[in-house]
């Protein structure tokens, strides 16, 4: 059952209410004490959000038919663009080292790996969606993986850790959404558990015999049984060589999540400073445009990565506890889309879309408090940048076209 | 793939309740940095955001006993800069060396002072100029960290004059920060380096004050921080001292550039320093805010070593203006008496054992009383009267009257004089071995003021007041202080009257007889001491004059020594000379006569 009105303007709203704060947030990181040539990135992102907003008026305006028609070439097309970006892409921002970012004549044109993250959740949607239930053993998580796992190894190579991480978790969250059984995904990701929990040795072999445990308790395949097994024991075993391959500043940077105060003036510098300028803020915050640690450049890269600590710094606890209340507010409205869709890819990409943007607010907020590793991934809505902005808005577009197309089921959530 | 709206709806709960909880997680870590943890982020905030710079206080004026300005401030500037690691200091100043002339060895400074405390500001220039000053202001923008500061400055507007009495200042050494003197001290203050700027440091001081700058992420100072947060500093109390301004600069006048040697006048009712001068000397202007290498260099070649003070450091033999402190001793313990002569006449030369010791009238005085003895200065007669005294008693006589102590005074480097200790016979052993000396053989030469006995300037003015109060020596006190008196010996009056009225006859036909003053009667005693360094084979003699006036009532006494200065003449003209114009009174003739 379709019915062709309705936008979802609450959520629509809700975007727009983040995004003009956003601007407001990136005019305030321009407005600083020493010259950071910042000051007039916010006309540029307004632009950005301009561009965006059509962007998604023109998305919301493909049926969801034509979406799932369309999904492979765009899928391809980004793969494509992964990796030539290997060859010709560069570096900026917090992540100098790696090359994500595409110039063409000296002019930076965007990062394809943003964008890359929405036609990764419309392929996944598909290849679950054409399935004919929930994949119910690690053979039938292969197809799954091979989707998000090629643009992950692609995007792995820049190196870009944050969004490799996103990817990750649009994964699971999709498998989720799709009713994978929560015992398969823990068997499925145990390895990588493994992998970091390598590094002590008592606390893997205690996650080891929960592992075992696991097995016997959910009795998938015999030769999954093993092979999820051992692939735990190459892991924990693999885990210090693939430490030593790591880049410097991949393992400064994992050390510094560990132990902030390890490394006080390099990575844990900025997770201090970051800290600093968030807990000065206190309830209220030092008002608009006048956070001291902002202005005198204590923020690393306060117009994109670090833009969160701008409005702890200058709008407090209650700044910090409206955005985030807005966040929350937008992505349960997302679920909300998710979860009255009839058709099982639109409710799929709905809820990959909600899980991306979930993964970004956790992530890169996270960081800012020193809760999770710095990744360098950006806030939605927020951080500076036109290629981010325009996978937000894309975003938006679509829910706003899965939430018209799908009205047909009752508020499984009501919000 | 159909999805059941029960699986859907159980799922959207799942998701909402994983939402929720993850952002009830953040908000909760924000609450607790925000909320919980707000002050200690706070201050940590400000700490990254306030630079503290120290505002120097303007030390203590020097006066004279007049009110005379010896010491003051003028307006200085001191260049600094804010760095928060020493290769962006390095940075800068490599940049500021492009502006104005650095030697690698000032950059080398500069990095040390930076490694000894990197909190405050590091101080690159401690007195420039206001060109050098004006120009880095032209460059301002290329230094964000560099704080050009009006800072007092040290003047002392008699430089050379006074070089001796007050010292200089300079910036606070590794080894002083260390001190437990200087505890409270930071790296890069001012202190005073010698003389009176160095004895007196605590009184001259002040209070440092303080202001905040506000700096950014990479030290570069974007403002100043608020007024109220501004400590000013306390400037410190002028200090009056004794000295007379007039009369030290009468004395260094009279010392100009080519004598070397030393005065010290003092009061002899109170001890009063009232000039205090050692010559060569140096400007103490040069040395504030750091000494030009070339300058420090030239005075430690210079064979002079104008930074040694030959009031306080520098030790002479005393010569004749010892032979007061024999004959005192042996008169207080009756051995002799003003009228009494001595055995053998002086025929220029006296015979003990199997050598001659000379007299320096070569063609002899003959028959003379100690009176006579004193005002010609003859050594024949000291010999026989040291035999008398013998050489225990005329050593505890000497170290009675002071001559193996400190004078006292109120500076720094007072050097003890050297003079054989007690008990003598381990004294002489130690130094010339058991059968180095014999008997009474040293008494000799001690008796005439030679041999091991090395006085201080300062420390013979002040056996001297106790010649001029009659017995009573008066501690040297530069900055006024109780007078204290030390009892040296005792005479009966008509005996000090003898020995004043020797002192007098030294000036009025004896050895001084040049350097007498009219209307004054000056007393005092000439000394011409060998000084063991020959040039082309004829031993230089250091010129010294010991005395007071009026020898009744004296108002001042003077110590002055020439080093190599020939005889003792001529330091009694410039004694004369400077207590005529103490006085304010002219001299009357000018006589030569036969050297003593």
């Amino acid at each position: 059952m379709r019915r062709a009105i309705g936008v979802d303007f609450p959520l629509v709203g809700l975007a727009l209410l983040l995004s003009i704060m956003g601007v407001a947030a990136v005019y305030s990181a321009g407005q600083t004490d020493v010259s950071t040539g910042l000051a007039n990135l916010w006309r540029t992102q307004s632009l950005y959000l301009a561009l965006g907003l059509g962007a998604a008026w023109m998305v919301s305006r493909i049926s969801v038919r034509a979406l799932d028609h369309f999904t492979p070439p765009i899928y391809i097309g980004t793969l494509l663009a992964l990796v030539l970006l290997l060859f010709v892409g560069r570096g900026a921002g917090t992540g100098q080292h790696s090359k994500s970012w595409i110039y063409i004549s000296g002019v930076s044109i965007g990062q394809p790996s943003e964008l890359a993250k929405i036609a990764a959740v419309i392929m996944l949607a598909k290849v679950l969606a054409g399935r004919s239930g929930a994949p119910q053993s690690l053979a039938e998580l292969a197809r799954p993986a091979l989707v998000i796992g090629v643009p992950w190894v692609l995007i792995m190579l820049q190196p870009d850790l944050g969004t490799g991480l996103v990817f990750i978790g649009i994964f699971f969250a999709m498998l989720f959404w799709a009713g994978t059984d929560w015992t398969l995904l823990v068997l499925a990701a145990s390895p990588v558990v493994s992998l970091v929990l390598a590094f002590n040795t008592g606390i893997w072999g205690a996650w080891f015999i929960l592992l075992v445990a696991l097995v016997f308790y959910a009795r998938p395949h015999i030769l999954e049984s093993i092979a999820v097994v051992a692939a735990n024991l190459v892991t924990g075993v693999a885990a210090p060589i693939i430490w030593a391959s790591l880049s410097p500043y991949q393992q400064r940077r994992l050390l510094v999540f560990l132990d902030p105060s390890s490394d006080p003036l390099k990575g844990g510098y900025h997770v201090m400073q970051s800290q600093i300028a968030i807990g000065s803020g206190g309830w209220f915050g030092k008002g608009f445009t006048n956070g001291t640690q902002k202005r005198l450049g204590y923020l690393p890269e306060q117009q994109t990565d670090f833009i969160f600590p701008v409005i702890g710094e200058e709008l407090g606890f209650v700044g910090v506890a409206i955005v985030l209340g807005l966040f929350a507010w937008l992505m349960l409205r997302c679920v909300r889309v998710a979860g009255r869709s009839t058709n099982p890819f639109a409710s799929l990409v709905a809820f990959g879309l909600v899980s991306m943007i979930f993964v970004h607010v956790l992530i890169n907020v996270g960081m800012t408090i020193g809760v999770m590793p710095i990744t360098g991934i950006p806030l939605p809505f927020f951080s500076y940048g036109g290629s981010f902005m325009l996978t937000c808005w894309l975003t938006v577009g679509l829910l706003v076209r899965l939430s018209i197309e799908g009205r047909g089921r009752a508020d499984s959530l009501v919000i | 793939m159909r999805f059941h709206p029960n699986d859907v709806q159980r799922r959207s709960r799942g998701a909402a309740a994983a939402l929720f909880l993850t952002i009830v997680f953040l908000m909760g870590s924000f609450f607790r940095a925000q909320v919980l943890q707000h002050r200690r982020y706070a201050i940590a905030a400000e700490e990254n955001r306030l630079r503290e710079v120290p505002l120097a206080a303007a030390r203590g004026l020097i006066l004279d006993r007049h009110g005379a300005v010896i010491a003051e401030n003028i307006p200085g500037y001191t260049v600094s800069v804010l760095a928060h690691r020493e290769d962006s200091l390095r940075a800068v100043l490599g940049r500021v060396a492009k502006i104005i002339p650095m030697a690698s060895d000032q950059i080398e400074l500069v990095s040390r002072r930076f490694r000894r405390g990197s909190s405050r500001p590091t101080v690159i220039l401690s007195s420039a100029s206001f060109d050098l000053v004006s120009r880095l202001e032209e460059y301002r923008l290329q230094f964000p960290g560099l704080i050009i500061q009006e800072t007092p400055k040290r003047y002392y507007p008699d430089g050379a004059a006074v070089a001796a009495l007050v010292g200089y200042t300079g910036e606070i050494s590794d080894d002083e920060l260390g001190a437990e003197a200087f505890s409270g001290y930071k790296q890069g203050q001012q202190v005073g380096k010698g003389g009176i700027e160095k004895q007196y440091e605590t009184r001259l001081r002040g209070r440092e004050g303080v202001r905040f700058v506000e700096v950014d992420a990479r030290g570069r100072v974007v403002r100043n921080a608020d007024a109220e947060t501004t400590l000013l500093p306390e400037p410190a109390a002028a200090l009056t001292t004794n000295i007379d301004l007039d009369l030290q600069r009468y004395v260094a006048g009279i010392f100009g550039d080519s004598l070397t040697g030393a005065v010290v006048a003092l009061d002899p009712s109170t001890g009063d320093v009232l000039a205090l001068h050692s010559a060569p000397t140096f400007d103490p202007n040069r040395f504030v805010g750091g000494i030009p290498v070339a300058y420090w260099r030239q005075l430690n070649d210079d064979p002079r070593k104008p930074l040694l003070s030959k009031a306080l450091q520098g030790r002479y033999p005393p010569g004749s203006t010892w032979k007061l402190a024999t004959s005192v001793t042996a008169l207080e313990l009756g051995l002799v008496t003003m009228e009494e002569r001595m055995a053998v006449p002086c025929t220029g030369a006296f015979q003990y054992g199997n050598r001659p010791f000379k007299c320096h009238l070569a063609r002899g005085h003959g028959l003379l009383n100690l009176q006579q003895a004193i005002e010609q200065s003859c050594d024949v007669y000291f010999y026989q009267l040291g035999l008398r005294i013998g050489l225990q008693r005329l050593i505890a006589g000497g170290i009675k009257l002071g001559g193996g102590s400190r004078s006292g005074i109120d500076l720094p480097n007072d050097n003890r004089p050297s003079f054989p200790t007690e008990p003598i016979a381990d004294y002489f052993n130690r130094k010339y071995g058991a059968r180095g000396w014999s008997g009474n053989s040293p008494s000799l030469n001690l008796a005439i003021g030679q041999g091991e006995n090395s006085q201080t300037v300062v420390n013979l003015a002040r056996f001297y007041t106790a010649l001029a109060n009659g017995g009573d020596a008066m501690t040297p006190h530069v900055v006024h202080a109780e007078p204290e008196r030390t009892r040296l010996f005792e005479l009966d009056s008509a005996t000090l009257d003898g020995v004043r009225a020797a002192l007098a006859g030294v000036v009025s036909r004896g050895t001084a007889a040049a350097s007498q003053i009219q209307g004054v009667v000056l007393a005092g005693k000439t000394g011409t001491a060998q000084s063991g360094r020959f040039v082309n084979g004829t031993e230089l003699d250091h010129a010294w004059f010991a005395g007071f006036a009026p020898a009744v009532a004296p108002k001042i006494v003077v110590a002055v020594m020439i080093e190599y200065g020939g005889h003792g003449t001529r330091a009694a003209r410039i004694a004369s000379k400077i207590i005529e114009h103490y006085l304010k009174a002219a001299p009357t003739q000018f006589l030569k006569t036969e050297g003593e």
